[in-house]
């Protein structure tokens, strides 16, 4: 039952990688070369072949092309792609030059291999100290079929978390290293290196800082509207959310199914379904304009610019982020609305508090309590809210033709723009690591100060 | 005296009522109103996107008719058919992993669990596609960027970082009491036999709703399958479709044809999460009773 409780002294055994090279016996000294070796002499047969497998595979690999991957990483390859004339078929043929992506993802998948080899070494040299110590002391060593069942039971973990841990290092560890890498480099259409690039350093990042260049200026103005887009969207929802949530909930209201209803109802639309009309509605010839000059608000001749004036777009995607939000807050809060004791309203009644004053003395201030570490995870993803700008306003206005982004461009929209239309892939990474730091510091400091971690020491 | 004043009180609670009656009405229908407007016009005659009548001049089924047949420039049927396959199968996996990882981090205590959590708390504050282009160069590099096989990359992108979302899920296992656990343990159960036997079973509305979850994410992601797809239309999901309707080349002829697709891939969102509401809300507010 111990493995079940908490233990301060977290998971301590005798049989670590330091003990092994200390300690260890000659065959388990010499499993530190040959992986397998000791699991091996002392009957674990199965698993020390495969050890020995994989480690014949890992070198086999390593002379075959993984060598060559490392040694082209600090150079990123030099070869140009020639065109040359084609006696033979009589046409223009290609050189095969190299090409520097190809060569970053290559090597960087390879010094991965390198760590995961680096890892799987270390658990050949304790698994061997273990069959050692097991065997010197008379106790049983597991043979292959028991060691299958430990992964039923004390090792279900290892079972159920390698599956997913093999995706998350494909397919989010790996680009994610990979990006990074490209920060550092000049991998862009400007001066034409898109086949072929060089590290540079910390060039890409002066430049971004650089508020002289419009590539700067524009950053510090994105950067200031994607900040108080997430301030305003995710208090914006939070609040309202709440408020409909309330009037929902409280007494007095009937039908409160059918009203939860109506609400969720624009849940099931997709929402780049609902936007993408969102989107149509609002144009210069939309829907909404010609109703409002049907209705005679305005002129015949004239519409709203819900999306070519700077700060009607801004309201308008914030306003509308407001409507796509909602049900889903909703849904959300209804049940941490309805944890709230009962006895503080009916406290906070007797001394005579209107609704008003319950909601900001009591409702409000519980909820932040409760909900800090949901605002953060909301507050993220407004951040990186990328559906609701680029399907809505596409970035749009764009009111200096010099700069790259437009007037409601969210750093992620303008990433995605820099890198998928314009190819500035160094620049696109550089935007994506800063996003990064942006949204790490703001996590640490609202989560550290915030009563939930102060007063409960985490999840 | 004392009449009056109970009466006083139950006119000013039935004017509340009212106003937060009418208060609600009116939120109601700015909720509703799109929706009704999309339906509208998925019946509608009239071609082209800007009309000057809410309610349109005559009804009919033609919009849905050509949607469902006509598949020289759109084809529909495929890229519905496109959609659910992906959608299905990455549901198995994301839930699969989701359901697992949660389980692990919930129940089990082991070194790389505290890793791990801190590691998917810094992953989770990257730009989910900043890594898009690479994920393309690596599904390139692994051969899956052409033909049929695209839908195993779309497949294999959504679940892939499936398992980084277990925060969820984990909160409502740590609600089951560990009790449950030890005295299966003392039973002669495996760890296992709780996962599959007895968490499971007591956890229906977190299954529900990674289900949920899970399937919805491929069946309306918009961002990844265009980027992935690029240009084989064959491969087409129904978003990227839906989109191209409302591109300036398309949009005039297809605008009603764009609405009648938006009901149809709304239709079993709709079922699912009218079905699903109660699970919804419990599985976020955590409530098994042990």
């Amino acid at each position: 039952m111990g493995i079940l409780k908490k233990r301060v002294n977290e998971f301590p055994t005798p049989y670590t990688c330091m003990n092994a090279i200390k300690k260890g016996g000659i065959e388990t000294k010499l499993s530190m070369v040959l992986m397998g070796f000791g699991n091996i002499v002392h009957g674990q047969m199965m698993k020390g072949l495969l050890y020995l497998a994989l480690e014949v595979v890992y070198i086999v690999f390593m002379i075959l092309t993984g060598v060559h991957c490392l040694a082209m990483l600090p150079s990123l390859g030099s070869v140009e792609q020639q065109e040359y004339w084609d006696e033979a078929t009589q046409v223009y043929m290609y050189t095969k030059g190299d090409q520097s992506v190809l060569i970053l993802l290559y090597g960087v998948a390879t010094v991965l291999i390198t760590v995961l080899m680096v890892l799987a070494w270390r658990g050949t040299l304790r698994s061997a100290y273990k069959a050692e110590c097991l065997a010197k002391e008379g106790r049983h060593v597991n043979n292959f079929v028991e060691d299958l069942k430990t992964l039923l039971h004390e090792n279900l973990q290892k079972l159920l978390m390698t599956p997913p841990m093999v995706f998350i290092f494909l397919f989010t560890i790996l680009p994610l290293i990979f990006m990074i890498c490209m920060a550092f480099t000049n991998y862009s259409k400007i001066d034409d290196h898109l086949m072929l690039f060089d590290w540079v350093g910390l060039d890409n990042f002066a430049a971004l800082f650089d508020s002289s260049s419009i590539l700067g200026s524009t950053f510090w103005s994105v950067l200031a509207w994607t900040l108080v887009w997430a301030f305003f969207a995710t208090f914006s929802n939070y609040i309202f959310g709440m408020i409909v949530s309330l009037l929902i909930n409280r007494k007095g209201t009937r039908a409160k199914g059918f009203w939860r209803f109506c609400f969720v109802l624009s849940c099931a639309v997709p929402m780049f379904v609902s936007l993408l009309i969102m989107r149509t509605m609002l144009q210069p010839e939309g829907a909404v304009n010609v109703l409002l000059r049907n209705l005679g608000l305005i002129a015949q001749d004239a519409s709203l610019p819900f999306f070519t004036d700077p700060t009607w777009a801004r309201v308008t995607v914030i306003v509308i982020n407001v409507w796509v939000g909602v049900p889903y807050t909703l849904l959300q809060l209804t049940g941490v609305l309805q944890n709230i004791p009962e006895d503080l309203y009916e406290a906070a009644k007797v001394d005579g508090a209107n609704a008003v004053q319950i909601f900001f003395k009591i409702t409000l201030p519980y909820m932040l309590y409760v909900t800090t570490p949901y605002l953060i995870t909301t507050f993220t993803g407004n951040v990186n809210n990328f559906n609701v700008i680029y399907l809505l306003s596409g970035g749009d206005p764009v009111t200096d033709l010099g700069s790259t982004a437009g007037k409601t461009d969210l750093l992620v929209t303008w990433l995605y723009k820099l890198t998928i239309d314009k190819q500035y892939y160094n620049i696109g990474a550089v935007i994506g690591i800063m996003t990064f730091i942006i949204l790490a510091i703001a996590a640490l400091v609202t989560y550290h100060n915030s009563k939930s971690y102060k007063e409960e020491g985490g999840f | 005296m004392a009449g009056q004043k109970i009466h006083s009180a139950k006119r000013k609670r039935f004017i509340t009522n009212s106003v937060v009656h009418v208060i609600l009405g009116i939120l109601a229908l700015i909720w509703v109103f799109p929706v009704i407007w999309v339906v509208l016009t998925s019946f509608r005659a009239e071609q082209g996107s800007y009309v000057s009548t809410f309610f349109p001049r005559s009804y009919t089924l033609d919009n849905y008719i050509r949607l469902l047949t006509d598949t020289t420039i759109l084809n529909f049927p495929q890229m519905f058919l496109n959609t659910l396959f992906i959608a299905v199968f990455s549901c198995i996996l994301s839930t699969f992993y989701v359901l697992a990882a949660s389980y692990c981090l919930s129940r089990l205590r082991f070194k790389m669990r505290k890793p791990y959590m801190n590691m998917a708390m810094i992953l989770g504050l990257f730009p989910g596609f900043m890594s898009m282009v690479a994920v393309y160069f690596i599904l390139k590099a692994l051969g899956l960027s052409e033909g049929n096989l695209i839908k195993l990359a779309l497949i294999l992108v959504y679940s892939g970082g499936a398992a980084l979302g277990f925060q969820i899920a984990k909160g409502f296992f740590d609600t089951i009491p560990m009790a449950v656990d030890e005295a299966a343990i003392l039973d002669g159960c495996t760890r296992w036999q709780i996962f599959t036997k007895i968490t499971l079973p007591l956890s229906k509305p977190i299954v529900v709703y990674t289900t949920l979850t899970s399937f919805m994410g491929p069946w309306v992601d918009f961002i990844f399958a265009k980027v992935i797809c690029r240009a084989n239309s064959d491969q087409y999901t129904i978003a990227i479709g839906l989109w191209n309707m409302l591109q300036k080349e398309y949009i005039d002829s297809w605008y009603t044809c764009f609405a009648a697709g938006a009901v149809l891939i709304s239709i079993p969102i709709a079922a699912l999460f009218l079905y699903m509401q109660r699970y919804y809300v419990d599985g976020l507010s955590g409530a098994v009773k042990g």
